[in-house]
């Protein structure tokens, strides 16, 4: 699971009024090398939830994102590398997305999270 | 400019629809855009729509060239220098089409080659020499490469043959010699076909119908294309050979991560081509997706074949709860719930469509695609007007490949032409109740969906051409090619 989806996703536990971002659990962290495409990031760019970005990809141990950022900032070259990486390019692997709200926590094996919800969930 | 498209004899109802799609992805400005949104198309004379001849009129060359190279379903595309019903009409023709745009293309230090091809009949080696020499009136002063030439021509003639060969009837015979432009690289299927593949699923789709859908798409390098029925991946795979960003989900947890072990599973079937891996494949129901509130327009197209088959058919979260209504929910006992398998409850084609529509109302871009396959019965002839809608879409292609005398499916193109909205939201809730009514004959027809996509009846590729191929073959096929 790369930290776009991880952006992407929430607790949809029924009930729970604040699902995002989930929390990781990190058993085994991968990098994976994917082609850099700058246009696809400044298209990204926009959607994406900045602070939880930066959060995850300090649980993954990566530090180089800023806490802040300005659209301005997509004209470095430097900054979309590391948009990039951090985006793309931290894997987890193994380990579990947790529900901030209920500690429910959804598994990640083979690097596919399951969001699947109980039925006393939905 | 008019340029002459021939289309391979098959899928009678895509070839049209796939080069408006590839005319609108190749477009380099507004104006083009704004042409390749109302293609104008004609026929030759005295041929039946369904002939592999149409004239197409293109904002230029380039677009021609793109467009068709890009196709599955353009065998060539020509300038065409002349035609007639014999070959004294086509000489004249030829003769009579001017020698700035003829000129170019015989110089003396150029190469080229000329090509027969005849349609609806074999002519032998030595008619075709005969038929090349009849040529000698254009002024051809290059060298012949037959390996590698700079132009190529090509003289194509349709007859007016028989009944029997599943051919469109055309009245009379015709003529064609243009210079070629480009054409369908098909050695992409034998490359991506399923025989070979190594991951493989019962509803695995077609590598030539899973091309086709990503053009229909637009799918281009640096988009996002995601497929909320990803199975095996086999459409996705598609996507990634033109260049997307892929992301998948499916409910089945074997599916879509454990496959048939470490090299045979959705991320090998990418490896197996050297494809770029999925950027996500997710355990996820579309009747209640994982996305967090306020995430939208994130999606470039949404690509797939929903589940509406018995052995392949939907689920969705929920079980017995859902199902029945009264049952008070299960709930799952704590030291259970790691391993714990959700039970799910059987999920409409009705309600699959709408939950399809409705996330790709809110994920998809403006300007978006959704294209993905719908199952009609073949009762009138006339099933347009019973496609689902959606007021953030608008359809425009359908493109019909008939399954057997009584079911087709439909794929099916929307544009995203409105922002989702709450009201919007609303109005599609109170559409999806008309559409639900009107089309409660469906449902009640149980056999609808395990007919159109059950599995056991269709064989891993090739499936609707096999599956009829059993029925007696009608004289004139049409959409059965
Ligand atoms: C017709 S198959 C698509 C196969 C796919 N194109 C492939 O390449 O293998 C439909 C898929 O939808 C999945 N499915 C069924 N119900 C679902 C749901 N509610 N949410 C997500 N996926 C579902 C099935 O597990 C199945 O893999």
């Amino acid at each position: 699971m790369r930290l776009l989806t991880h952006n992407m996703l929430s607790s949809n536990i029924k009930g729970v009024t604040n699902g995002f971002p989930l929390r990781i659990e990190i058993e085994k962290v991968v990098e994976k090398q994917v082609e850099f495409n700058p246009d696809f990031l400044k298209n990204m760019f926009p959607k994406i939830e900045w602070k939880a970005l930066v959060n995850a990809s300090h649980s993954m141990g990566y530090v180089e994102l800023p806490e802040e950022v300005e659209p301005s900032r997509l004209d470095s070259e430097d900054f979309l590398h590391k948009f990039h990486h951090a985006l793309l390019e931290l894997h987890l692997e193994e380990g579990a997305l947790v529900c901030p709200e209920t500690g429910r926590r959804f598994p990640v094996s083979k690097g596919i999270p399951n969001m699947l919800l109980h039925e006393d969930e939905v | 400019m008019w340029y002459l498209c021939m289309f391979y004899h098959r899928l009678l109802d895509y070839r049209k629809a796939e080069v408006e799609s590839l005319a609108q992805l190749f477009a380099n400005d507004e104006e083009d855009q704004y042409k390749t949104q109302r293609l104008k198309w004609r026929l030759p004379l005295h041929h039946h729509p369904d002939s592999p001849f149409h004239f197409v009129d293109l904002p230029s060359e380039d677009v021609a060239r793109n467009v068709s190279n890009r196709s599955i379903l353009v065998k060539g595309m020509y300038e065409l220098w002349g035609e007639g019903g014999s070959y004294e009409e086509l000489e004249e023709a030829i003769r009579s089409y001017p020698d700035e745009r003829k000129l170019p293309y015989l110089e003396p230090d150029s190469t080229f080659k000329i090509n027969v091809d005849t349609f609806g009949k074999v002519i032998s080696l030595q008619e075709q020499t005969q038929r090349i020499h009849g040529l000698s009136y254009i002024p051809f002063k290059g060298r012949v490469n037959l390996k590698s030439p700079e132009h190529k021509f090509w003289l194509m003639e349709t007859d007016d043959y028989g009944v029997n060969n599943g051919l469109p009837p055309i009245v009379q015979r015709r003529i064609f010699f243009g210079r070629e432009i480009g054409g369908a690289d098909r050695k992409l299927l034998p490359t991506y076909q399923l025989k070979s593949r190594t991951y493989l699923g019962p509803t695995a789709m077609d590598a030539e119908i899973a091309f086709l859908m990503a053009n229909q798409a637009l799918v281009m390098p640096g988009k996002l294309v995601y497929d909320p029925f990803v199975g095996t991946g086999s459409i996705l795979i598609a996507a990634a050979h033109f260049g997307a960003m892929t992301m998948g989900a499916d409910i089945d947890i074997r599916v879509v991560r454990d496959g048939r072990g470490p090299d045979c599973n959705v991320w090998s079937n990418f490896k197996q081509y050297g494809l770029p891996m999925p950027i996500a494949l997710l355990r996820a129901d579309n009747n209640l997706p994982p996305w967090r509130t306020g995430l939208k327009e994130i999606f470039d197209a949404i690509i797939c074949d929903p589940p509406y088959g018995v052995r392949a058919g939907g689920r969705k979260s929920g079980g017995r709860k859902l199902m029945k209504g009264v049952v008070g929910p299960y709930t799952v006992p704590d030291d259970k719930r790691t391993d714990h398998i959700p039970s799910t409850a059987s999920y409409s084609l009705v309600e699959c469509v709408h939950d399809l529509l409705d996330l790709a109302g809110r994920m998809l871009v403006m300007g978006g695609r959704l294209v993905f396959f719908y199952p009609v019965v073949r009762e009138d002839d006339n099933v347009n007007n019973s496609f689902p809608e959606h007021p953030c879409f608008q359809l425009i292609a359908t493109s019909e490949q008939i399954l057997s005398s009584r079911y087709s499916r439909v794929l099916l193109t929307m544009v995203k032409t409105s922002q989702y909205t709450e009201e919007i939201a609303e109005e599609a809730r109170l559409k999806h109740k008309d559409f639900k009514e009107n089309h409660l004959k469906w449902l009640e027809d149980g056999n609808l969906h395990s007919a159109v996509f059950s599995p056991s009846d269709l064989p891993l590729n090739g499936a609707a051409d096999a599956k009829t191929s059993k029925e007696p073959k009608p004289k004139y096929r049409g959409k059965y090619v």
